[in-house]
């Protein structure tokens, strides 16, 4: 927006360089266009020209991608908290447990690894960003960041006690690296002091960060 | 698919396996680091198409199966200091894996 405050001049007289303009103008282009970001788009225009796709198409995906949010997984994880039926599909069907519960089945295979007093899960990509989107929508910035991708791979511990997840030594930390066609969710621990939670009030403690492991579901 | 279009899996969960040291240029899905390490099946995902060939608009066929190793960190990364038991698992198809 390059005019989001108020001051006095004429915006009718675009052509008038002799009014005092105050600010400098901002360029038209804020954006870089990166040699991807070209062959995106490229790409893009020709299947349109091609009528295999439509803008319109293309538009609604990326408005569904934006739309999605952690709270599909965390809505998963609370029920696998309070039915342990559920709790057994998902651990052994991730992609069924999707459909149980009426959203997508995905499509990746989806493995759900289980936090328990003696194990802790943390789920990394170290060839790419590979991540369960259709459940968590998309991944943090950090989890495609060389950092995290090439540091959790072999000093999990010292990875994890940064994002404030401090493991005890007698807990195993597993590393669940995403390199080919499974896509992976933390199933964490339920925190203690939420007996009887509704679901819905369960699934607002389960963030994005504990379905990946570098962070426990909060506490009430 | 065609189940003949998939190779037959040699391995079971619980088997020793090492990962083939191998360098080939090209589009590979086995992480280098865990090149010519020890592990043991943790599971069989299932036959995917071999992503070597599906990078380069190949169709990948016969499916390869793919399996989840799993691999103590201190074997993988000598300077490992965490836990003695942490674990990394990994996927990997089954034309990277030999005994272990």
């Amino acid at each position: 927006m390059p005019h989001d405050h108020d001051h006095p001049h004429d915006h009718g007289n675009l052509h008038d360089h002799a009014q005092p303009h105050r600010h400098p103008p901002r360029p038209d282009q804020d954006d870089t266009i990166t040699q991807w970001r070209a062959m995106e788009i490229a790409v893009r225009e020709l299947l349109i020209e091609k009528g295999i796709l439509s803008a319109e198409e293309v538009r609604r995906q990326v408005e569904d991608m934006d739309n999605r949010t952690p709270l599909l997984g965390a809505t998963a994880v609370a029920r696998a908290w309070t039915d342990p039926e559920y709790r057994k599909l998902l651990l052994s069907d991730g992609n069924a447990a999707c459909e149980v519960l009426g959203m997508e089945r995905g499509p990746y295979k989806l493995v759900v690894v289980e936090n328990t007093d003696q194990v802790h899960n943390v789920i990394v990509c170290t060839l790419c960003s590979c991540y369960p989107r259709w459940l968590l929508g998309l991944p943090p910035d950090w989890y495609k960041s060389r950092n995290y991708r090439s540091r959790v791979i072999n000093q999990p511990r010292d990875v994890l006690r940064e994002f404030g997840t401090a493991i005890p030594g007698h807990v195993t930390v597993r590393v669940h690296d995403s390199t080919a066609d499974m896509r992976y969710l933390v199933l964490p621990k339920r925190p203690a002091g939420t007996e009887g939670w509704s679901e819905e009030k369960l699934a607002a403690l389960v963030s994005r960060d504990s379905m990946i492991g570098v962070a426990f579901a909060q506490n009430p | 698919m065609a189940a003949a279009e998939s190779v037959t899996p040699q391995f079971r969960t619980g088997d020793r396996v090492a990962v083939r040291a191998a360098y080939p240029i090209g589009h590979v899905r086995t992480p280098y680091y865990i090149r010519g390490k020890r592990g043991v099946i943790e599971r069989l995902c299932g036959a995917y198409g071999n992503p070597e060939e599906l990078a380069y608009a190949r169709p990948g066929l016969p499916k390869q199966p793919l399996y989840r190793v799993r691999f103590l960190q201190r074997e993988v990364w000598p300077a490992y200091d965490g836990s003695p038991g942490d674990t990394v698992d990994v996927e990997i198809f089954q034309h990277w894996l030999e005994r272990g």
